[in-house]
């Protein structure tokens, strides 16, 4: 049996996309892309430390999930979580802030990237921990289930997750709990340096959801659209009762694991083809073939958006340190 | 004034259990036959038939992923009490439970509360061999952001439990499974003890004799064998191990001048040897002997009732040892 594939849609009939609604899919792949690359110079710069995992190239996936979703409804994201805190409506100068360890951020410092918070936009964060995110969302779900408003909860997670035993617990429960969560796998190609086929066994990891009874299928990641096809399918079965689903997006990570991967282990012609895919590039020039925007829109857009993550990162910039005083905090409640 | 009568330690549990799930309906309970079945020891009969499979939550044997869902369960409003049913699974669990639930509150600046509560069997005695017979509690202690309570009386363990499902934070809940059976007064009705308190179990002069769990009726049987000897025992439980009532500890070591800690895990590394420099860091001028140690056997608890009995501090050895520290023999 093979998996259902989902060829990727481009009517704005079918989708019952309005301009308005597809300007700001471009507009949120361009502030998540443009937060990146101002992360990436800062990193460069010694202004951010530690270590930074940017998802440029996948940003069709969390945007084209984290649209449909309420601000009640929860996310649970991974490492490489810009991308899905900022699609799911984080303030951009508090995210700035936290990858800058100032305590203006949403961890007043002490997460730095790999640990975002958001509650107020239903975010359970971003994990340091490969496939930690999964099971809190479906416990997201869980706590939906209860209370019975129709929310749903989405895990976001690489090919990577895909080899943790904790994915499959937290499948198999979802399903027999008919838990209302989505399992969004962002399939890029490596689990760090390593690429995907060297260490997963069968034939197409989409049997992984398969075998728990899950709606499953492979999705192109580089178009927002057929992401948001797959995903609205997805959560129409989570918020009428009928149980998890499965994504796998086919999608491509531009750097390297973190900034400062040399990427030695990728193939330069394998990426440029990735390239050529770009989904915020693919996705401009439909919303120009479709007259929902010209080219002069769009770069306004983008103006837009180099503006608003300039004025965070001023922002974040003035803001303090975390002192002393902050250290012991909130240790417990 | 709440009245009291005698119950079971395991009864006391199941009394708290009850009276927290009819006053909050978000308290939730998951776990391996905690359902229809009530538990592998009974700890939860009659539970299922009031609140119903959509509040005790059987769970297939996947503790990892049962857990990181009552993790998330607890980020979203729960608050779930999740049973692992024999202590030495807790590493089945200690990757959510270390690094995600112990660490949300402070990373997310206290955006989430994880208002869970593990609730969990030890005890040597049963003969259940190297796997099912563990107490390790220590490792747990070592990590900030969780509470770890381990009661000593039905009173308290329904005290505690109580007050460990009302807490906003994950807290650790060791049952020792051979205090199952122990009768004794408990408060009917709401009774909800402070964690991090710890309570003299019985007064003295002499020495302090600080203990854990079920160990706590190894020191009162210790202390009433002392007695004989005109030696008098005061036996301290910390009741709760994080938060450490440091002050109550100190000033009954201050009072004695000597002290012994026993705790039924592992000695290596252990929890006696924490609360044994607590005490020598806060009392050092007031003590006339060093403090001495007393866990159990750092090897993998046997099977055979021959070896497995060797490996648990008894009340005899306990009375020697805090008799000859008395004595001036340490």
């Amino acid at each position: 049996m093979t998996a259902p594939l989902q060829k990727a849609s481009t009517s704005s009939v079918q989708l019952n996309l309005t301009a308005k609604e597809g300007l700001q899919l471009l507009r949120s792949m361009q502030l998540i892309r443009t937060f990146e690359e101002q992360v990436r110079t800062l990193y460069s710069g010694g202004v951010i430390p530690g270590l930074v995992h940017l998802c440029a190239g996948q940003e069709a996936v969390a945007v084209g999930v984290c649209s449909l979703l309420n601000t009640q409804d929860i996310i649970a994201s991974n490492h490489r979580g810009h991308g899905h805190c900022l699609a799911k409506g984080a303030d951009v100068s508090r995210m700035m802030a936290e990858v800058m360890g100032r305590r203006t951020g949403y961890g007043m410092g002490r997460g730095g990237t790999l640990h975002v918070f958001d509650a107020a936009n239903g975010n359970l964060g971003t994990n340091g921990i490969v496939g930690g995110g999964i099971p809190l969302a479906a416990g997201a779900a869980l706590s939906a289930k209860r209370r019975g408003g129709g929310e749903v909860a989405v895990c976001f997670f690489g090919d990577g997750a895909l080899n943790q035993g904790l994915l499959f617990e937290v499948m198999n429960m979802a399903a027999i709990w008919r838990l209302p969560v989505l399992f969004v796998c962002e399939n890029n190609g490596f689990g760090e340096f390593t690429a995907i086929e060297d260490v997963t066994a069968g034939p197409d990891p989409i049997a992984r959801g398969l075998a728990f009874g899950i709606p499953s299928e492979t999705v192109d990641g580089m178009d927002v659209l057929a992401v948001r096809t797959a995903a609205q399918r997805a959560i129409d079965r989570a918020r009428s009762g009928r149980g998890p689903s499965f994504l796998i997006c086919m999608t491509y990570r531009y750097g390297g694991h973190h900034v400062g991967d040399k990427q030695d282990y990728k193939d330069n012609t394998e990426a440029e083809a990735w390239r050529l895919k770009d989904p915020i590039e693919r996705f401009g020039r439909w919303l120009q073939e479709i007259d929902m925007a010209t080219a002069e829109t769009i770069v306004a857009l983008k103006h837009g958006v180099e503006d608003e993550v300039r004025a965070a990162i001023g922002l974040a910039k003035a803001a303090p340190f975390p002192d002393a005083s902050d250290l012991g905090a909130s240790l417990h409640d | 004034m709440t009245s009291s009568r005698t119950v079971t330690y395991r009864a006391a549990v199941l009394e708290a259990l009850f009276g927290e799930m009819r006053r909050d309906d978000s308290v939730i309970l998951m776990g391996e036959d905690i359902g229809a079945a009530g538990g592998v020891f009974k700890q939860t009969e009659g539970l299922f038939a009031e609140f119903g499979a959509d509040r005790v939550i059987d769970t297939p044997i996947s503790e990892a992923g049962a857990f990181g869902i009552a993790v998330g369960a607890a980020m979203t409003g729960q608050r779930p009490v999740f049973e692992v049913m024999f202590g030495d699974f807790i590493t089945l669990i200690m990757d959510q439970l270390v690094n995600q639930a112990a660490k949300v509150h402070y990373m997310s600046a206290g955006q989430f509360n994880v208002p869970l509560v593990v609730r969990t069997a030890v005890g040597i005695g049963s003969n259940l061999g190297p796997q099912h017979s563990q107490s390790l509690h220590a490792w747990l202690t070592h990590v900030p952001g969780l509470k770890v309570v381990m009661p000593s009386t039905p009173a308290d363990a329904k005290g505690l439990m109580a007050a460990a499902i009302r807490d906003d934070n994950p807290v650790i809940f060791f049952e020792d499974r051979m205090l199952y059976n122990l009768r004794d007064a408990v408060p009917e009705g709401d009774h909800v003890l402070p964690i991090g308190s710890a309570e003299i179990k019985r007064s003295g002069h002499d020495v302090t004799i600080i203990a854990t769990g079920r160990m706590v009726q190894t020191a009162l049987a210790a202390a009433e064998l002392m007695a004989r000897e005109e030696i008098s025992a005061e036996v301290v439980d910390p009741r709760s191990l994080v938060p450490l009532d440091v002050e109550r500890l100190v000033d009954s070591v201050k009072k004695t001048s000597r002290a012994v800690v026993l705790d039924g895990g592992y000695r290596q590394y252990g929890i006696t040897g924490e609360i044994a420099s607590t005490i020598t860091e806060h009392a050092f001028d007031w003590l006339d002997a060093p403090v001495i140690r007393i866990g159990g056997a750092d090897v993998p608890i046997p099977f055979s009732k021959t070896l497995e009995l060797l490996t648990l501090p008894n009340a005899e050895r306990l009375a020697h040892e805090a008799t000859a520290l008395v004595r001036g023999q340490r």
